[in-house]
């Protein structure tokens, strides 16, 4: 069976006070939802990996084909629990490992 | 090489000098190597210069721009006739078909913008492509209308741009990507502004250069042209004879 490509993506968050890692992935989710529908998002393979609230940086990983439309859905988000925001990728890569080391 | 990022319609009031600075020094924050906050049409020479001077105390190379609507085809070339040789973007909004054809036709227009979200007011189709094509003028892609739209007028939007921009690539019409937000957080970074293009038919790299290469190369055909050196394309004044 064919090894399934993932690719680390990591996320600035730009919005006032700090939502929880709940509202953050309803926020995610919602956007690219609104995009590609329920059956594209199930495609997406988005989850998270880590949610740093200090620094608002957020870890997710989707899969490799479909990273084009995550970074499309991850740029069209607008708000996050009800508050206005912003979603910059900082950095995307292959290894956890190597995305740390870029940031 | 890295790329020379340009938001060339960041849609600031150059009256609210506070939000203006805010939004300039976001643009710098964000990666962007120059930007354009277009004018009225009625637009005064010294509006420029704060602007200007705004940019340059935040890193970022200024580019003047208007943005004129026209009324009909006569208004629409005395405006090129009074300011062509004033500023560095000319961009006609257009939202008749009759000045959408002269606009495109016109080797003075350097952009074409179409900001109704109604089928029948977007007047890029073959004909105009291929106007365009023959002049010089290039399709401008907003994108936030993208961000701000939700639901059936974000589906009719995409659909359009897919189809405009299919158009101004089979007929070779330059493509450049704005972010059009007067709004801070609906700013974006270079590759994220690119990745949204990817809803529309652009893939990254030739988002990237629709807010690069082809803004960096119009900007710089217009600033040869704007010199006081400018003769004609490939001509250039080296020395000036005395008249004796």
């Amino acid at each position: 069976m064919k090894r399934t490509k993932r690719r680390y993506l990591a996320l600035q968050l730009e919005c006032e006070g700090v939502p929880s890692e709940r509202e953050l992935m309803d926020a995610l989710w919602a956007s690219i939802t609104k995009l590609y529908g329920e059956v594209g998002a199930s495609l997406t393979g988005l989850s998270l990996i880590d949610f740093n609230p200090d620094r608002k940086v957020v870890v997710i990983r989707v899969l490799l084909a479909s990273l084009p439309s995550v970074r499309a859905g991850l740029a069209a988000v607008t708000s996050v629990a009800g508050l206005e925001a912003s979603v910059h990728v900082l950095s995307v890569s292959g290894t956890i490992k190597a995305l740390f080391s870029n940031l | 090489m890295k790329r020379r990022c340009i938001d060339l319609h960041l849609r600031a009031n150059p009256k609210d000098p506070q939000t203006t600075q805010r939004l300039i020094e976001r643009a710098a924050c964000f990666g962007y190597h120059a930007l354009s906050i277009p004018l009225s049409a009625q637009f005064e020479d010294n509006q420029l210069t704060p602007l200007r001077a705004a940019c340059n105390q935040a890193g970022l190379d200024f580019i003047s721009r208007v943005d004129f609507k026209p009324r009909n085809t006569e208004d629409l070339m005395r405006f090129l006739r009074k300011n062509r040789r004033r500023l560095e973007i000319i961009c006609i909004v257009c939202d008749d078909k009759e000045i959408a054809r002269q606009a495109a036709k016109d080797r003075r227009v350097d952009l074409l913008n179409f900001p109704s979200l109604d089928y029948h007011k977007r007047f890029f189709d073959r004909a105009e492509a291929e106007l365009a094509s023959a002049g010089l003028a290039a399709l401008e892609v907003d994108i936030r209308p993208l961000l701000v739209l939700e639901g059936p007028s974000r589906v009719r939007l995409l659909s359009n741009l897919r189809r405009e921009v299919a158009l101004a690539q089979e007929f070779k019409v330059p493509i450049i990507v704005s972010s059009g937000v007067s709004e801070s957080h609906l700013m974006r970074m270079p590759k994220d502004l690119a990745s949204l293009c990817y809803l529309f038919g652009l893939n990254q790299p030739q988002a990237l250069d629709a807010l690069s290469k082809t803004s960096n190369a119009l900007i710089e055909r217009n600033r040869e042209k704007l010199r006081s050196k400018f003769v004609a394309p490939g001509i250039t004044l080296i020395r000036g004879a005395e008249m004796s």
